[in-house]
């Protein structure tokens, strides 16, 4: 009876409490479900939604209660007519720094310089700038600047100086006691006149040029041969052929902008145009000219005179001129040199040789084998000779010689103290007996110890002054900004003691309307004139009157010469670096961040030798460090010749000869500014001999410092392109030989990459509609000289890591300068590849950043959002290039606590983040905080300008409003950047061209930037 | 579970044990005042921790730079921990989830300290991405929460944010797991307490567990659920690690093995520690019969077959590097074996491909001191295989001006530290106050698999009353 009921009492039928027993008690599929269906309570009511506001409202008060601190921005109470608060006014001036001339704009925001630009109207520097010229900004915004006059250590008004220097002088001049003015260069023609008029007021003043590194020798010779000192106007731009002894054109040797620019006009080979220039470089140190020569010859130090002599004789036997006695030389380094003697002949009247030893007796050879060839009046142009250097050894050597009869002694923007080879300390005590001592600069120096006053001139951006690099070029120095401290210009100094109570600009003003506004027709008013020479920066003038060239006398000066040749034993020479050159500025941090373009190796001067050499001197670590190809640890190697002994890292550099030691000087500052104490200072190994100071010392020894090594911040480390296994296809080159025959050498890969580029993907059409942000750069062209990587770095607020973070691979450069060695080990030829964010298409960052704080713009762009980034590496880590950036530190200050307290949390070890140091930033780019990745923006700042601009001219936008810093400070124009979905612009011509490649290109990022094939001019038995 | 096991298979539990005597051996450890060497070895650890801490107090304050990474190489000891971690973890998983779907008996010893060590090593690897960060304040960036930023969501296809996901969810079924599986034992300790706040502890934990009929079948079926759901996270969370390399582009980093290879990895390395632990527990809480030299040959069996798949892994990758003719992948791997970092890549093959195969051999196999050595090798091995193929593959990439060489500094070092002070201080504080053999489990399987059982079933066959036994008698007879 299945439907019986059995029941156990009344309580069971009647209560519902009682449990029943239902049929899934324990069923045997998973009960989950229908649990869970039972829980239909959740909804929340209108109590509990109450209850949470009430809790989050309270809780977001305590949380956003914490106090911020307040900031109080004044605005203008009478706006400047010219200032436009977030527009960029630009103000024409110029770079006169001891000889080194650039014609520049200068870009103020709010009345702040921050950036400095070619000058384009420059019929000299055309555009172009320098490493060192960019960073001059930097050195502006300095707290070590002298911020007033001193006298023995004590701040005091400019009364009071003048009055006591000028009562010290009327009674030194009373008593005819002699008056020393020092000065390196002056290029500006009113202060040599200012100078002119201070010796007509005390005449027992002499004036005395100086140079660190002068052409002493070079305007010996030539005043010798032209009849002036001076140096001719080098045409690089109109010679087939160039040949340089040792003199480093392209890098530091007189006028490296200008003679850049010409020199890479000749090699911007296209299909039409398969002509480029030839280069030999004879020389004994791996020089940026060195690295970009088609042939380099290389010859140790102490042979390089030998090396000119054989040259020399070589092209005069096919010229008829006198053979001299020339010094020994190896068979080898003989025919090398008699062949190019043979293309300077076969280019004769369109070569030009270049020399750079200090010499009178070397410059005279030079000068013969140029007037041999026939390159007076054509490719040394004798019209627009050049002032750039005028410093003189031997009236350098005089003064020190009479220095402890000498009364009164006034130092003009020299430090000879620190670079004057002052072997038996004759400057020194000679300076403590001068009595009256003045020293006229913009910081505290070495020589500033020496002397009683100090009247600090201000930085070139804040006062007035001209220029006179070549006869017939002027150029004006604006002020754009007040001057930051109680500075004076020296020549306003020179004139007060002179007892000329006029301004310097009235001064300039009038000494133009005297001496340059008769000389031109153009102009019929002077305002006119000086109103356009203010805008322009530059005023030019037809000026006539050739040099002449003199008779030679190649014998004797060949004779002088040979006994000068060869050396036993080790040699040394020392250089200037690209970046701090003489070292005036090696306390701009940008210039010592900057790795050298050849070693690679910031923030130190080293000791290269070659890699012989350093087993022989038994450097271990050294070379180990080159064949692992890891760490940064080197020897320490005493150097010790004329009796100056320091301790130095060695660095194994290619190129360098054996038995050679190749040092940098403008290191080891006793007064070191924001950069600290860094390096070694090699100018006392000089030594002044007969005609100047010769920058190679022979018979040099060096001992390997035994149980210490060095770690030395270098950015690349000794990798060829060849990995071991492959040859990887980074960088392309090819010969202009095969280059006639097939424009496509060296590229032919491309095609068959380009074939194979296949995605699953469809392609990204919508990047072919609008702008579509593209870059060119050529490999040709690029000389390796680094502007563009200081103009990237002041334009992006690009911070400065220092020396210990550069030797952890920390740099933060985002724009770098790759260089790659080719060929034979100990004589290598080099490439450089700007390498910056190549802006992919199909960015390997972009889809693995979690929060897509990087991401592609509709333009083209990879883009950075600084405040999305939360710092995980990920992007750089999938960057096939390495550009990205991570600030490991907050190394501008951006977000740091309790600063200068033990919880210090910032990174700043040169000062780059005080209050004066940031007015230098750019407001237009943010400064990143820490745990930020950053790179090449394609200065997205400059582009977005460049497009407002044309809106509100209402007008399509043009390729000249859009140029990137890296493009801008180019001397080479080797950048170029613009729409590539326009195809009417230079970037898509050069994108097109066939020596177009892209970096890596079969990974299939689809880069940004089309690099062009560097054509080396060599001929088939070279290649 | 089937009510018969064949007596040629060893006994799971030995020495006779009835059910309470499991009881008492597993409760006595959580019971009483722990001995003076536990507080000397948990106070080590945790100095450890404390001091590691500094480092990552220091980081944080200080930023990423203070670690040895470089523009080069981003990721180096960080993720070379986290990788490791949670390679670690996955032991725990495998022998709650896999191994309880596949009804292997011989789990039920280890799983409770293995899905233990799997909570600890998924926090210390939950760590590392926290931490290296540029900043961690912002972490939150990284959760889909609806904003006012348009609304601005992460970016779904990076594999980062793929394993904030797989993570979590990992992190989140292993402790549900674990502390599901946990409930009847601390109810068992709770019965077995004598003071009234150790009853009212357990009793919390336990969440009232009364250990009626319902509450084991809802047991059961949440076990099921969750091993279903954890089965699949054994394969996915690590094949999603293995997507923050192998979806990248770099050589070394860009290749389709990586997640079959890495699970493999990972359950290599968590047996590895699995028996690094047990092996010191069972001696130190005397829990040699329930953690038998059965078990841990079985441990070494898994750790043979998955070191062998590694090892091939890492053939198969020499060789596609030469098959692929791609120089970059080319010299990636011969940057590998014969670059600056040879030593870490041979260091990685001796630990990780020739040294387990010394389990081939039966005796090395049960060899209880042989086996926690070779348990420490594995573990370095398998650090270094995440540490070869992070920075050997980054230092050197595709453009050669950008190579570079990572050293770690000392906050490096001190934060891996501080994960092993955590990783150990939380295991001692479980082992003495958890149960850390699964009671119930135990007891569950003492009817099929304990040794007098096994026995008994073995006489019954001998006297040839229960005929189902026949079969094995016989092959017992002629073993």
């Amino acid at each position: 009876m299945a439907d019986k009921k059995y029941w156990k009492g009344l309580e069971e039928i009647n209560h519902a409490s009682t449990p029943k027993k239902t049929a899934d008690e324990f069923p045997d599929e998973l009960p989950v479900i229908s649990e869970l269906g039972k829980a239909d309570a959740l909804a929340s009511n209108r109590r509990d939604f109450l209850k949470m506001m009430g809790f989050s409202v309270t809780a977001a008060t305590l949380a956003a209660s914490c106090e911020m601190p307040v900031r109080k921005s004044i605005p203008y109470l009478v706006k400047p007519d010219e200032i436009t608060p977030g527009v960029a006014n630009y103000y024409a001036s110029t770079y006169a720094e001891g000889g080194d001339y650039c014609s520049v704009l200068v870009k103020t925001r709010e009345g702040r310089p921050i950036k400095i630009e070619g000058n384009k109207l420059s019929k000299i520097s055309k555009g172009g700038s320098s490493a060192a010229v960019q960073a001059s900004v930097l050195s502006l915004y300095d707290n070590y600047r002298l911020q007033g006059p001193h006298i023995e250590g004590e701040e005091v008004s400019w009364r009071n100086a003048d009055e006591a220097i000028k009562g010290e002088l009327e009674s030194i001049a009373a008593r005819g006691g002699k008056i020393r003015i020092l000065s390196s260069t002056i290029l500006s023609p009113s202060t040599k006149q200012v100078i002119k008029d201070f010796i007509a007021k005390y005449p027992t003043t002499k004036h005395v040029v100086y140079d660190a590194v002068s052409c002493s020798g070079l305007l010996s010779a030539n005043e010798v041969t032209l009849g002036k000192r001076v140096i001719p106007n080098y045409r690089f731009d109109v010679a087939d052929v160039i040949v340089s002894v040792g003199a480093d054109f392209l890098g530091t040797w007189i006028s490296p902008v200008e003679f850049a620019a010409q020199y890479s006009s000749r090699r911007k080979v296209t299909k039409t145009n398969k002509r480029m220039n030839r280069h030999v470089q004879i020389e004994s140190y791996f020089s940026l000219s060195g690295t970009n020569a088609d042939k380099r010859i290389m010859v140790k130090p102490s042979e390089e005179n030998a090396a000119l002599l054989h040259l020399y004789n070589a092209v005069a036997s096919k010229t008829g001129g006198q053979s001299v006695t020339a010094g020994q030389l190896d068979d080898q380094h003989k025919a090398e040199i008699t062949k190019t003697a043979d293309e300077l002949v076969a280019a004769r009247g369109k070569s030009i040789v270049v020399c750079g030893i200090n010499d009178v007796n070397a410059q005279l050879i030079t000068n013969a084998i140029n007037q041999l060839l026939g390159n007076y009046g054509t490719t040394i142009d004798l019209v627009n000779y050049s002032k750039q250097r005028k410093g003189d050894d031997a009236a350098m050597n005089e003064l020190v010689s009479e220095l402890s009869t000498v009364d009164a002694l006034i130092v003009l923007d020299a430090n000879p103290v620190y670079n004057y080879p002052d072997v038996d300390n004759k400057l020194k005590q000679g300076l403590e007996k001068v009595k009256l001592t003045v020293s006229m600069n913009l910081k505290k120096d070495e020589t500033s110890e020496f002397c009683k006053y100090l009247c600090p001139t201000p930085h070139y951006l804040e006062a007035w002054n001209d220029a006179m690099p070549k006869n017939g070029f002027y150029s004006i120095t604006q002020p754009t900004i007040s001057p930051l401290f109680r500075t004076r210009s020296a020549a306003e100094s020179l004139l007060k003691w002179s007892g000329t109570d006029v301004s310097y600009y009235d001064y300039i003003r009038d000494f133009w309307k005297q001496n340059i506004f008769p000389k031109q027709s153009r102009f019929s008013s002077f305002d006119v004139l000086w109103d356009r020479a203010v805008h322009d920066g530059v005023l030019d003038i037809e000026v006539s009157g050739e040099l002449t060239v003199g008779n030679i006398d190649a014998g004797s000066a060949g004779a002088a010469l040979a006994k000068k040749s060869g050396g036993e034993g080790m040699d040394l020479v020392v250089y200037e670096k690209v970046a701090t050159r003489d070292g005036k500025f090696s306390d701009n941090p940008w210039l010592q961040e900057l790795p050298d373009p050849v070693s690679k190796v910031a923030w130190d001067n080293y000791a290269c030798v070659s890699k012989k050499t350093a087993e022989k001197l038994g450097l271990k670590t050294a070379l180990n460090k080159i064949n692992e190809s890891v760490g940064t640890e080197t020897d320490l190697l005493t150097v010790s010749a004329n009796g100056y002994e320091i301790t130095i890292p060695a660095l194994v550099q290619p190129g360098t000869p054996d038995d050679t030691l190749a040092i940098a000087v403008g290191y080891g500052r006793d007064i070191a500014g924001k950069t600290g104490f860094i390096g070694q200072n090699v100018y006392p190994f000089l030594k002044y001999q007969s005609s100047g100071i010769s920058n190679i010392v022979s018979g040099v020894t060096a001992t390997h410092v035994a149980g210490k090594t060095f770690k030395i911040a270098q950015t690349q480390m000794h990798h060829s392109i060849h990995d071991g296994l492959n040859e990887r296809r980074i960088v392309k080159e090819t010969t202009l030989a095969e280059y006639n025959e097939n424009p496509f050498a060296g590229n032919e890969d491309r095609a068959f990459v380009q074939k194979h580029l296949k995605s699953l993907y469809p392609p990204y059409e919508n990047l072919k509609n609008g702008h579509h942000w593209e870059m060119a750069i050529d490999l040709n062209t690029c000389i390796g000289c680094s502007a563009c990587v200081v103009a990237c770095t002041a334009e992006n607020n690009v911070p400065v890591v220092g020396k210990d973070e550069v030797r952890r691979s920390r740099e933060m450069h985002w724009l770098r300068i790759d260089r790659y060695f080719a060929g034979d080990e100990t004589n290598p030829s080099v490439i450089y590849q700007p390498m910056l964010c190549q802006h992919c298409d199909n960015a390997p960052c972009e889809n693995v950043c979690p929060v897509s704080a990087t991401n592609h713009s509709s333009e083209g762009l990879n883009q950075m959002a600084y405040n999305r980034c939360f710092g995980t590496r990920y992007c750089a880590n999938n960057c096939p290039y390495k550009v990205r950036r991570f600030n490991w530190f907050d190394y501008l200050g951006a977000d740091s606590f309790f600063k200068g307290t033990i919880f210090d949390n910032d990174k700043d070890p040169h000062e780059m983040a005080d209050d004066l140091t940031r007015m230098v930033l750019n407001p237009d780019v943010t400064v990143r905080s820490r745990g930020v990745m950053e790179k090449c923006s394609f200065c997205a700042q400059r582009i977005q300008e460049g497009k407002l601009k044309a809106k509100k001219e209402a007008r399509p936008l043009k390729e000249t409003d859009i140029v990137p810093a890296c493009q801008d400070a180019c001397p080479t124009n080797a950048i170029t950047f613009g729409d590539i979905n326009n195809e009417k612009t230079e970037v898509f011509k050069i994108a097109n061209d066939e020596r177009g490649f892209k970096v890596l290109e079969e990974i299939h990022t689809l880069p940004s930037i089309t690099y062009l094939t560097k054509v080396r001019n060599k001929d088939k038995s070279e290649a | 579970m089937s009510a018969y096991e064949s007596p040629i298979r060893e006994p799971l539990v030995t020495g006779g044990k009835t059910y309470h005597q499991i009881t008492r051996d597993i409760v006595r450890s959580t019971e009483g005042m722990p001995p003076l060497s536990w507080f000397a070895v948990t106070g080590l650890a945790a100095t450890v921790l404390m001091l590691g801490s500094l480092a990552i107090l220091y980081t944080l304050w200080m930023g990423i730079g203070t670690w040895g990474l470089n523009r080069t190489v981003g990721w180096a000891w960080d993720i070379t921990n986290f990788v490791w971690w949670i390679g670690i973890g996955h032991a725990g998983t495998l022998i709650s989830a896999i191994l309880l779907i596949f009804r292997q008996r011989w789990r039920t010893g280890i799983n409770r300290s293995a899905e233990a060590m799997t909570i600890f090593a998924v926090m210390c690897a939950g760590l590392f991405p926290g931490i290296h960060m540029g900043r961690p304040w912002d972490a939150f960036f990284i959760f889909p929460y609806p904003n006012t930023r348009g609304p601005l969501w992460p970016n779904f296809n990076s594999p980062l944010l793929w394993d904030v996901f797989a993570i979590s969810t990992y992190f989140t079924v292993s402790l549900l797991f674990w502390y599901s599986g946990l409930l009847p034992d601390f109810a068992t300790i709770r019965d077995q307490a004598k003071s009234k706040f150790r009853k009212l502890t357990y009793n919390a934990l336990s969440f009232g567990w009364t250990g009626s009929a319902k509450h084991w079948q809802r047991f059961e079926s949440l076990s099921l659920v969750l091993a279903g759901l954890a089965t699949p996270l054994v394969l996915s969370v690590h094949t999603i690690v293995s997507f923050d390399f192998a979806t990248s582009v770099i050589p070394g980093w860009h290749t389709t093995i990586f997640p079959p290879y890495f699970v493999a990895g990972a359950i290599f390395s968590g047996f590895a520690m699995v028996l690094t632990l047990m092996i010191i527990t069972r001696k130190v809480l005397k829990l040699e019969d329930y953690i038998t030299i059965g078990h841990i040959e079985s441990m070494n069996k898994v750790i043979i077959l998955t070191g062998s798949i590694v090892g091939i892994a890492y053939i198969t990758e020499l060789f596609m590097a030469w098959y692929s003719g791609y120089m970059y992948e080319q010299y990636a791997f011969y940057n590998r074996a014969l670059g600056p970092y040879w030593w870490a890549y041979w260091i990685m093959m001796f630990c990780n491909v020739v040294s387990p195969q010394v389990f081939w051999i039966k005796k090395l196999r049960r060899s209880v001191a042989f086996t926690f050595f070779m348990s420490i090798i594995i573990n370095i091995g398998m650090w270094f295989e995440r540490f070869v193929i992070i920075v050997t593959s980054l230092h050197r990439d595709f453009l050669p001006s950008s190579w570079t060489y990572f050293t770690p500094t000392i906050v490096d070092i001190g934060i891996f530290a501080a994960t092993l002070g955590l990783f150990f201080t939380l295991f001692l504080l479980f082992a003495r106050t958890f149960p850390v053999v699964a009671m119930a489990e135990v007891k569950a399987i003492l009817k099929t698999s304990g040794d007098t059982q096994k026995q008994r079933h073995t006489e019954h066959v001998d006297d040839g009353h229960h005929g189902g036994g026949e079969v094995a008698g016989v092959l017992r007879n002629k073993a």
